[in-house]
């Protein structure tokens, strides 16, 4: 990215803060993961000591870690019937608001996800803060370190539901007044739960359970095959002009 | 002496001067703002949960939707997420087709921007005038991609095809016949290229008619000088990215400090405003077109010269071609395996950024390895940007408002996404 190396960010920040820290580089990208105790503290040095100076906090996201790595779709295995055929799975699509699964809450589920940008020293971090409960996943609100964060925790605390302890005014701000539940948690429904329309006997927009047929057309699935891996070797080999 | 109250106001959503879907209520004192809370929202999609159901190619079309006026830059954003985790990169020429429909969506960005902003502010020729050079780059989006607006043209590993070798033309109607015809054609004798080439000679004279129109215009100073002042500490706090950034003085544009596709090797100048108002932006954007028209010749003459690929020929991410698919047994499986299930990526974590006209547009992007991508989450410049609104238009007068959505430059298909 520029003069130095990534990894001397990396170090820096293990010297800086020691265990408070699990750090781990991927692609010169460097993620922190700490505990959420400790995120007031470490932000507040991160945007202040000459070393980081990160001023700016360009992205906050919350993310829903249920179901991953969990395939719809057996590629490599048959069972006494056969093959799998890739039409059962808990995926989102596969599911109405009725019949969402419940009761997921698996440790290290919810996560807030930081991304920050030093100006000063042309350097990115991310900090990812994993909720202590799941049931209801609470994390420190940065507002006070960086204002500008405001909305997208509204966001993540809106389509998550996340709850940012501090936050001036956690309200919810992209799903409709009076929604219920959080859409972009991985038990809530593709389709969604009501659809509105304007019904012109009552003269009035009204809300109705959705009227789609859930549907996935493509299985989720992980090959770890040699796909991916016989595609990469051969580009390196140059296997065309051989 | 009477008593006054402060009221309430309802502004938009389906206010002309809120640039789409802006709720904002606005408690006044008189003329006066107290407090600005926008609402966001009427637009949401749930981009980022489709995203997460679908294969990753089939997300690229609905990237053109979230910022509508520039749409390839967010498909680049998107692809480079893809190419970092599959550890792919795309050939030179394509590097070089990205670097130049970049800019030219920049163009197409700021030529909204400028028609728009001046008809909130009252000046009603700049938009015919933007609008007319608009239809001239919308015809090179179409040459290329069929699409006028909503390309889909870039893919993981490339650009969907190569540039067309001849530019469409009119045909003779109603509305265009004679000398008429024969001019608005003579550009488009040759292919896309010289077409491009004819654009970029001609566009500078075209930026100094706008500048005629408004920037010694006294009405267009009294509206935009001095009004919406951000300072460079106010720009970072809020996460302020691109020219929002840059009007206040902050020299940061990644193109120049973490350079992707072919910015590296363009010549070509940041420019940066002084005083953080809503005039400073707007000569930060005009200049913004004038640099961006100088990278896309630069692009044009090494286009020009150097045909070459402009997709991987890694058939697990790319399709085979066509004409291969039909005669070979292995082309054709691949052709199958990528056109249903997709191609699998590996699992990791990264978050791409670009410079989009608007500011930083990033795509953060988790996969576990699936067909699927586990996570997208959108970074959309306006969204930051919007939410600082409170804080700035404080104090300002109610037209303001109307000039300060105007410079935020908002798009709500990114802001609610």
């Amino acid at each position: 990215m520029s003069d130095t190396p990534a990894t001397s960010l990396a170090e820096r920040l293990a010297a800086r803060f020691g265990d408070t820290l699990t750090i781990s580089t991927q692609r010169n990208e460097i993620t922190a993961e700490l505990a959420a105790a400790d995120l007031i503290a470490v932000a507040t040095a991160l945007r202040d000591e000459p070393g980081f100076r990160f001023s700016e906090l360009i992205d906050l996201c919350g993310v829903d870690y249920l179901g991953y790595g969990q395939t719809e779709w057996e590629t490599n295995t048959a069972g006494g019937d056969g093959f799998s055929r890739g039409v059962e799975g808990q995926a989102m699509g596969r599911f109405d608001w009725a019949g969402r699964p419940r009761g997921n809450d698996e440790p290290r589920r919810f996560a807030s996800v930081v991304h920050l940008l030093s100006i000063e020293h042309n350097r990115r971090l991310r900090l990812r803060v994993f909720c202590a409960d799941d049931s209801m996943p609470v994390v420190p609100s940065l507002t006070l370190v960086w204002p500008g964060v405001n909305w997208f925790e509204r966001e993540a605390f809106d389509l998550y539901g996340i709850i940012f302890d501090g936050h001036p005014d956690l309200r919810r701000i992209l799903t409709d007044y009076g929604f219920v539940g959080h859409p972009f948690r991985k038990d809530f429904p593709l389709i969604g739960n009501v659809e509105v329309r304007y019904d012109p006997e009552q003269k009035r927009v009204i809300y109705e359970p959705v009227s789609i047929e859930p549907r996935v057309l493509v299985p989720r699935t992980i090959r770890n095959d040699a796909d991916l891996m016989q595609a990469k070797a051969e580009a390196a080999d140059d296997w065309q002009r051989n | 002496m009477q008593e006054i109250r402060n009221y309430t106001m309802n502004f938009g959503p389906q206010h002309p001067a809120a640039h789409g879907v802006l709720r904002l209520i606005m408690e006044m004192d008189g003329e006066t703002i107290i407090r600005a809370d926008p609402h966001v929202g009427l637009l949401h999609r749930g981009t980022e949960k489709l995203a997460e159901s679908k294969p990753f190619n089939q997300s690229i079309g609905y990237m053109d939707r979230l910022d509508y006026v520039s749409m390839m830059c967010n498909e680049h954003a998107y692809v480079k997420a893809i190419e970092n985790l599959l550890g792919i990169e795309a050939p030179e020429r394509a590097q070089y087709i990205r670097t130049m429909f970049d800019e030219i969506t920049r163009i197409l960005n700021h030529l909204m921007w400028i028609g728009s902003n001046a008809l909130d502010l009252g000046a009603m020729a700049v938009f015919l005038y933007a609008f007319r050079e608009r239809e001239e780059l919308m015809d090179v989006y179409e040459a290329v991609s069929g699409a006028r607006m909503h390309a889909t043209y870039y893919r993981p590993g490339g650009v969907y095809r190569d540039l067309p070798a001849q530019m469409s033309q009119y045909r003779e109607s109603p509305w265009h016949k004679g000398n008429d015809l024969k001019r608005i054609n003579s550009w488009r004798e040759g292919s896309m290229l010289d077409y491009l080439e004819a654009f970029t000679a001609d566009f500078p004279s075209k930026v100094d008619e706008y500048e005629d129109l408004l920037t010694n215009n006294r009405i267009w100073k009294q509206r935009t000088v001095g009004i919406g002042v951000i300072s460079p500490e106010l720009a970072q706090q809020w996460g302020m990215t691109g020219v929002m950034l840059r009007g206040s003085g902050v020299e940061w544009d990644l193109r120049k400090k973490q350079p992707y596709a072919k910015y590296a090797e363009m010549d070509f100048d940041i420019p940066v405003g002084v005083g953080g108002d809503c005039y400073d932006r707007y000569l930060c954007r005009v200049e913004e077109m004038r640099q961006s028209n100088r990278i896309i010749q630069q692009c044009v003459k090494w286009l020009k010269a150097n045909p070459g690929p402009v997709m991987v020929e890694n058939f697990k991410v790319a399709p085979p071609s066509r004409v291969e698919m039909k005669e070979d047994m292995e082309a054709m499986i691949h052709h199958f395996k990528l056109f249903t299930e997709g191609y699998c990526v590996p699992a990791g974590e990264t978050y791409a950024a670009v410079e989009a006209p608007k500011g930083e547009f990033g795509c953060y992007l988790v996969s576990d390895g699936a067909n699927k991508p586990f996570r997208v989450h959108l970074r959309a410049p306006g969204f930051a940007h919007l939410s600082s609104m409170d804080t700035i238009v404080r104090g300002h007068m109610l037209a303001d408002v109307v000039a300060m959505i105007g410079t935020y430059d908002l798009v709500f298909g990114e802001v609610d996404r």
